[in-house]
């Protein structure tokens, strides 16, 4: 079956045209990169998304730090990786790519600062 | 007064990058005012990914896109001072400040660049009529709020206009628990990104309605109770027989950027009514000499990457005037027809010394299979196919030194569309 995608791997937006009538030999076109390929194939097997929150800080010179998925977690378990940060406490100095949280909802991707935060 | 060679005004990606440049370019003697305590501007509140991809070659978030460049300016030891708003520019470049630590100083720069960013369209831009109520928000300023300050500005929430932030702040509302129920977007297209309109709105099944309009809002107690939206027709009148009523306690604008040029005025630059910002020449230079502009105060960008390639390119410029002073004297003027909106730099010095030199620029309706071409005096010297433009994506010609050659000996340069479907 014929499927149509905005890839969403840059802002570009390229309109993909996804063939998936046989799973073992996707065609993608409409990509202009080859990451746009690998977004389709992944979008019609197993969609996949970045989550980015922020968190409370404590003795930081910022109230909060933001925070990413070190990598993009499967799209349906984006509103229990959610409900994990909101439990994340950070506490300064913090600075990018700390871990704040390990293997969030079995992922074994890690919720990482964004920001720093120096201590007062 | 103190004497500096180059002030910059504002600490966002626009003002990290021309300090850097201007610093790399031989022009030490800088210092960067940034009104709010951080450096980095509306960064810091865009903590969502996507930022990057072109400088850096990996996705960042708006918060660590700001520390990259950040960190260029810790490692030159180029001085930047915090909470201090600048109040003046006068037209002979003495930059007027204040601060809590400071008090009121006066600076006078041989350049400034302004990189004062933009302010998004309030309600009174767009005249909604219906209550004044609590729970009408600019979408930033609820960015400003959720990601900053973690604080919920509502729970049940309508979105006109679909610019990125809206987008944006669909999606991040969701996350917090809010129900977003449409996205209301008056044009038949959004002036958003795609991606933004997949990954925030799709993803999570929020509607989004071309060619309608806020009509009312009601209040109970004070606070936003519901919405009116109605259909618009072709002249973007509402069609009030299409009027239905959405409950919901928070109403978010996402209605337009518009650049930030009070201070320009204050200095007497000419303004570009089509942008909001200056007219500059290839040097980003504006009508006042020694003053200069990028990033989003001169024209809104959607990628912060040009931004910084921009401003990298006006930091480079206002140092290089330090050092060599004024030479121009005539200029190529350009500008944007049929469907083309708008060209900046808007003029092209004819004794230019760049080599390379980028024209941006914004179309005024979305086409499909449209050719966007550079005519020097009505003959064409480059042109880029494009399957799809739209007026929510810059879109860049680069003149290689050729072609610049070709330009100082032209007397006209003009950027259109030919061919296409609407």
């Amino acid at each position: 079956m014929s499927k149509q995608f905005i890839c969403i791997n840059c802002p570009l937006g390229c309109h993909l045209e996804v063939d998936d009538s046989n799973l073992d030999d996707i065609k993608v076109s409409g990509n202009t990169c080859p990451r746009g390929k690998i977004y389709a194939v992944s979008e019609v097997t197993a969609p996949k998304r970045m989550v980015t929150d922020s968190v409370p800080v404590e003795d930081g010179d910022v109230l909060r730090v933001s925070v990413k998925t070190a990598s993009p977690i499967p799209k349906e378990k984006i509103f229990d990786c959610i409900e994990v940060i909101r439990t994340v406490r950070a506490h300064a100095p913090v600075n990018i790519g700390d871990v704040l949280y390990s293997n969030v909802c079995d992922t074994g991707v890690d919720i990482v600062a964004t920001r720093n935060a120096k201590r007062i | 007064m103190t004497y500096r060679d180059i002030v910059i005004v504002g600490g966002g990606p626009a003002g990290l990058a021309a300090a850097t440049a201007a610093y790399d370019a031989g022009s030490t003697d800088i210092v960067v005012l940034e009104r709010e305590e951080n450096l980095g501007g509306i960064l810091n509140q865009c903590i969502h990914n996507g930022f990057g991809l072109h400088t850096f070659k990996e996705e960042l978030t708006g918060p660590e896109y700001a520390a990259r460049f950040e960190q260029l300016v810790y490692d030159r030891g180029i001085e930047y001072r915090l909470g201090s708003t600048v109040i003046n520019v006068s037209d002979d470049k003495v930059v007027t400040y204040v601060s809590e630590k400071d008090g009121l100083q006066k600076i006078k720069a041989k350049a400034v660049v302004l990189t004062c960013g933009c302010r998004e369209r309030p309600r009174g831009g767009i005249n909604i009529a219906g209550a004044r109520a609590a729970g009408i928000f600019s979408a930033g300023t609820a960015q400003k709020l959720v990601n900053i300050d973690g604080l919920m500005p509502g729970r049940e929430v309508v979105i006109l206009g679909s610019g990125d932030i809206g987008l944006i702040m669909a999606r991040r509302m969701t996350f917090e628990g809010a129900k977003v129920k449409a996205v209301v977007e008056l044009m038949p297209y959004s002036s958003g990104l795609n991606r933004n309109i997949v990954q925030c709105l799709n993803d999570f099944d929020i509607p989004l309605l071309f060619s309608h309009t806020v009509v009312d809002i009601k209040a109970t107690n004070g606070r936003v109770s519901s919405v009116v939206i109605a259909q618009v027709d072709e002249k973007l009148q509402p069609i009030m027989s299409t009027a239905q009523e959405i409950p919901c306690d928070t109403l978010l604008l996402s209605v337009g950027l518009l650049p930030e040029n009070e201070l320009a005025g204050y200095a007497g630059v000419q303004l570009s009514p089509v942008t909001n910002g200056a007219i500059v020449d290839d040097q980003m230079m504006t009508s006042v000499e020694g003053i200069f502009e990028c990033g989003n105060v001169l024209h809104v960008h959607d990628l912060v990457d040009y931004v910084s390639e921009e401003s990298t390119h006006a930091g480079k410029c206002a140092a290089a005037y330090v050092q060599n002073g004024m030479t121009a004297t005539e200029y190529v003027p350009t500008c944007g027809t049929n469907g083309v909106r708008y060209v900046v730099p808007q003029k092209i010095r004819k004794d230019t010394n760049y080599e390379q030199i980028s024209l941006r620029m914004r179309v005024a309706n979305a086409f499909r299979n449209v050719e966007l071409a550079v005519l020097l005096d009505g003959e064409k010297i480059v042109s880029r196919k494009r399957p799809i433009v739209t007026p929510g994506e810059m879109e860049t010609v680069v003149l290689n030194s050729e072609m610049v050659e070709r330009v100082k000996h032209g007397s006209k340069l003009e950027v259109t569309l030919l061919g296409g479907t609407k």
